[in-house]
C-alpha cells in the first residue's frame, strides 16, 4: 500500500516532536479509573489517551452462545472527540477490526477455560488519538484485565514500530502514521517471550523487521516494567 | 503498616518440587507462575495466591447469601454473587408435599428476598444447587447487603473469628458473612458497620487490621 511522503518527518536528525529513531513517547498508566468496572486502566502515551474496564466474568446468555470456555468480548471505540476532526461515533468497520485485533492480541494470555459459560466484556476508549491507539488500548486492557482478577499468564505489552522518511523508528504519533511509509503493531506476553500480535501496514524487508523486533522487545521490557510498578503502587497507596 | 507480600500476573513463584498448586498459580515446565494479583502463601504442601480481585467459584457444603431472582414452577433462581446462578429446588424448601399446579410459589419466597442456604450440589457444567433444609438456614430479613470481593471473606471474619467480633461488638449489629461475599447488616450501626467493612476489602492485604478497624469503630 503506497502511503504519500509529502512532508519532511526528520529534522536534523530528530522526529518532529524532538525523539530520537528508537525513543518512546512519555508514557503514563492509572488502575481503577472506573470504580463500576470490576478492573480498569488508563494508558496514556503521549497525547493518545485509552481507557480500558473490563466486567466479568459472568453468565454469557442466551444459553446458545455458551461455550466450555469463558468467551472475551473487546468492544474498542474512538470517541468523537478524540480527533482533530470529529469522528463520527459508533461503531464502524475500523473500530470492528481493531476489536477483533486487539481480542486476539489479548485472548492467547488469558486462562478461558477457567471460566466455562461466561463472558469477560473488554471496553476501550479511546479519548484523544494520536497515533498507536492499539497498542495503547492493548496495554491499558491487559491492565485493566490483571485488575479485575482474570486468571493471565502474563500481561500483554504492547509497542508500535514503522519507517517514515526511509529511517526505522518506535512508536509513531499521529502524522508519523499518516505520512510515514510503513507500520508495524506488535504486542507480547514479555516474560514468557511469546509474541500475541505483528501485524504491519506498508512494505518492510527481511533485515528491518529483525531490527525493529529486537528494538520493539527493548521498548516493551520498559513498558513491561511500568505495568508491573503501576499495579504495585496502586496496593501500596494505603500504607501510611 | 507492613504491606503483605504481593505477587503480580506471571510472575515467577518457585519449582514445584511435589507441592499442591491452588487454581490461582499455573505449572510450566516444573516452575509455578502466578495467574493473578494477589498474596502468596507457600506451606511445605501447597503453594496457593490468594487473589485481590476474583469472582466466587461454588463449592458444596458453601454457606452463602443469596437474593431471589426468579420464581419458578418447581423453585427458584438465586443469584449467590457468582458467574453463575444457583437453583433452589423446591424440595428443598418444604418439608410437606406441595401441589405445584396450585401452590403459588412466592408465598414462600419472592423476588428481591435475602436467603442465607447451602450449596448442596455443583455440577459439571455448572449447574449449582442450594438447599434451605439446614439448622442454619433461613430468609434474612430488615437488614441491607454489602458485597466485597470473594477471597477476603476470610479477612472479615478474621483469625479464629477475632475479626467479626470486633465488628459486632463496635456496631451492635447482626452481620452474616455469606462465602459467597455477600454480608448480611441488621440493626445496630449498620453505616458504620458497612465503612469498616469496605475498609477491610480496600486494605486486606495490609498487617494490623484489626487494630485498625477497631480503631475505627471506637471513633464515635
Amino acid at each position: 500500500m503506497s502511503k504519500s511522503n509529502k512532508i519532511d518527518l526528520i529534522v536534523g536528525g530528530k522526529r518532529l516532536d524532538g525523539r530520537d529513531f528508537f525513543e518512546v513517547r512519555e508514557i503514563e498508566m492509572k488502575v481503577n479509573v472506573v470504580n463500576n468496572a470490576d478492573g480498569s486502566a488508563m494508558v496514556r502515551f503521549g497525547n493518545t489517551t485509552a481507557i480500558a474496564a473490563v466486567y466479568g466474568p459472568r453468565l454469557l446468555l442466551p444459553k446458545f452462545l455458551q461455550e466450555e470456555k469463558a468467551v472475551l468480548r473487546c468492544r474498542y471505540n474512538m470517541t468523537p472527540f478524540s480527533t482533530d476532526e470529529r469522528k463520527t461515533p459508533g461503531h464502524d468497520r475500523r473500530s470492528i477490526e481493531l476489536s477483533k485485533v486487539i481480542k486476539s492480541a489479548l485472548e492467547p494470555a488469558i486462562f478461558l477455560e477457567d471460566f466455562p459459560k461466561t463472558r469477560i466484556d473488554v471496553f476501550i476508549d479511546i479519548v484523544q488519538a494520536d497515533g498507536s491507539t492499539r497498542v495503547a488500548s492493548i496495554n491499558a486492557a491487559s491492565l485493566a484485565l490483571a485488575m479485575a482478577g482474570i486468571p493471565m499468564r502474563d500481561l500483554v505489552v504492547a509497542c508500535t514500530a514503522g519507517k517514515i522518511n526511509g529511517c526505522l523508528v518506535l512508536d509513531l504519533n499521529g502524522k508519523e502514521d499518516n505520512f510515514g511509509e510503513a507500520d508495524l503493531s506488535f504486542a507480547m506476553m514479555y516474560s514468557k517471550n511469546r509474541v500475541t500480535l505483528l501485524q504491519t501496514d506498508g512494505e518492510f524487508s527481511y533485515e528491518e523487521i529483525e531490527i525493529l523486533i529486537k528494538e520493539l522487545k527493548k521498548a516493551c521490557e520498559k513498558i513491561y516494567e511500568m505495568q508491573k510498578s503501576t499495579l504495585k503502587d496502586y496496593y501500596q497507596k494505603y500504607v501510611e | 503498616m507492613k504491606v503483605r507480600e504481593i505477587v503480580l500476573t506471571g510472575q515467577y513463584i518457585c519449582e514445584e518440587d511435589g507441592r499442591k498448586i491452588s487454581n490461582t498459580v499455573y505449572k510450566e515446565g516444573g516452575k509455578v507462575f502466578s495467574k493473578v494479583v494477589g498474596v502468596l502463601k507457600i506451606t511445605d504442601e501447597e503453594i496457593n495466591i490468594i487473589p485481590l480481585k476474583y469472582v466466587y467459584i461454588p463449592k458444596v457444603g458453601d454457606r452463602v447469601i443469596g437474593i431471589i431472582k426468579e420464581v419458578e414452577t418447581s423453585g427458584w433462581i438465586v443469584d449467590i454473587n457468582s458467574p453463575y446462578l444457583a437453583f433452589l429446588p423446591l424440595a428443598e424448601v418444604a418439608s410437606s408435599y406441595v401441589d405445584v399446579f396450585r401452590t403459588d410459589l412466592s408465598k414462600f419466597y419472592n423476588v428481591n428476598d435475602i436467603i442465607y442456604t447451602k450449596v448442596i450440589k455443583v455440577s459439571e457444567d455448572k449447574v449449582i444447587n442450594i438447599s434451605m433444609k439446614d439448622e442454619e438456614s433461613r430468609k434474612l430479613k430488615d437488614g441491607v447487603i454489602v458485597s466485597i470481593t470473594p477471597t477476603k471473606v476470610a479477612r472479615v471474619i478474621g483469625r479464629g473469628g477475632s475479626m467479626i467480633e470486633t465488628l459486632k461488638k463496635g456496631t451492635k449489629s447482626e452481620i452474616i458473612v455469606g462465602q459467597n461475599g455477600y454480608i448480611f447488616i441488621s440493626g445496630g450501626k449498620v453505616e458504620k458497620a458497612i465503612e469498616a467493612i469496605l475498609t477491610i476489602e480496600r486494605e486486606s492485604h495490609l498487617y494490623g487490621l484489626t487494630d485498625k478497624i477497631k480503631e475505627l469503630l471506637k471513633n464515635e
